[in-house]
C-alpha cells in the first residue's frame, strides 16, 4: 500500500520543522520562511497525487459521469 | 480483516505524528491528515466496491433497471466525496467553506434524484387518471 508516502510527507515535515527552526535560530529568517514554502508546495504535490487516485477511484467505483 | 488492523495503527501513527507536526508547522500536519484520510478512504474503497457488486448482482435478479440502481450508485458516491472533503474542511477551521461543499453536495444529489422523481410523479398521475 501506499504508506509509505505519508511517512514521507511526515519526515517532510518534521525535517522542514526543525530546518526553520535552525535558521530561525542562525538568524536566516528570510531563509526559514522558504524553507517552510518550499516544505508546503512539496508535500502538496504529494497529497493532490493521491488525491487524484482517490476521485479516479472513486469515480470507477460509483459509475460517476 | 488485516485491514482495520492497519487502518487503525495508521491513524494513531499519523496522531502521534500530526501532535508534534502541529506545535511546529500547523500547516504541514494539516495536509498529512488529508493524506492519511485519503489513504484510509482508498484502503475502504476496495470493500465497498465488493458491496456494490452484491447490489447489483440483487438488483439483476429483482429485475430492477441498472438505470435507477445507478442513480443511486452516483448518489451514494457524491455523499462520500463530499462528507470527505466536509471534514478536510472543518479539521483546517474552515466551517463556512465546509457547509458550502455540503450544499453543493445536496444540489447535486437532488438534479441526480430528478429522473426518480418524474417517474414517481407519472406513476402516481397514471394511479390517479
Amino acid at each position: 500500500m501506499n504508506f509509505d508516502l505519508i511517512l514521507k510527507v511526515a519526515g517532510i515535515g518534521l525535517l522542514v520543522a526543525i530546518l526553520a527552526i535552525i535558521l530561525t535560530e542562525a538568524g536566516k529568517k528570510d531563509q526559514a520562511q522558504m524553507v517552510t514554502i518550499a516544505g508546503v508546495v512539496v508535500v502538496l504535490y504529494i497529497v493532490i497525487q493521491g488525491l487524484a487516485d482517490l476521485f479516479v477511484l472513486v469515480k470507477n467505483v460509483f459509475n460517476l459521469y | 480483516m488485516v485491514e482495520i488492523v492497519q487502518i487503525i495503527g495508521l491513524a494513531m501513527v499519523v496522531t502521534v505524528v500530526g501532535a508534534v507536526i502541529k506545535q511546529l508547522k500547523p500547516e504541514l500536519a494539516l495536509q498529512l491528515s488529508i493524506l492519511a484520510g485519503v489513504t484510509i478512504f482508498i484502503l475502504v474503497m476496495d470493500k465497498i466496491r465488493l458491496v456494490i457488486d452484491l447490489l447489483q448482482k440483487l438488483a439483476e435478479q429483482a429485475n430492477i433497471s441498472s438505470y435507477y440502481l445507478f442513480i443511486i450508485l452516483k448518489i451514494m458516491g457524491i455523499a462520500y466525496l463530499a462528507e470527505f472533503g466536509c471534514q478536510i474542511c472543518r479539521d483546517a477551521g474552515e466551517n463556512a467553506l465546509a457547509t458550502k461543499i455540503e450544499i453543493a453536495a445536496k444540489v447535486f444529489v437532488v438534479i441526480l434524484g430528478i429522473p426518480i422523481i418524474v417517474a414517481i410523479m407519472e406513476t402516481m398521475m397514471k394511479l390517479l387518471a
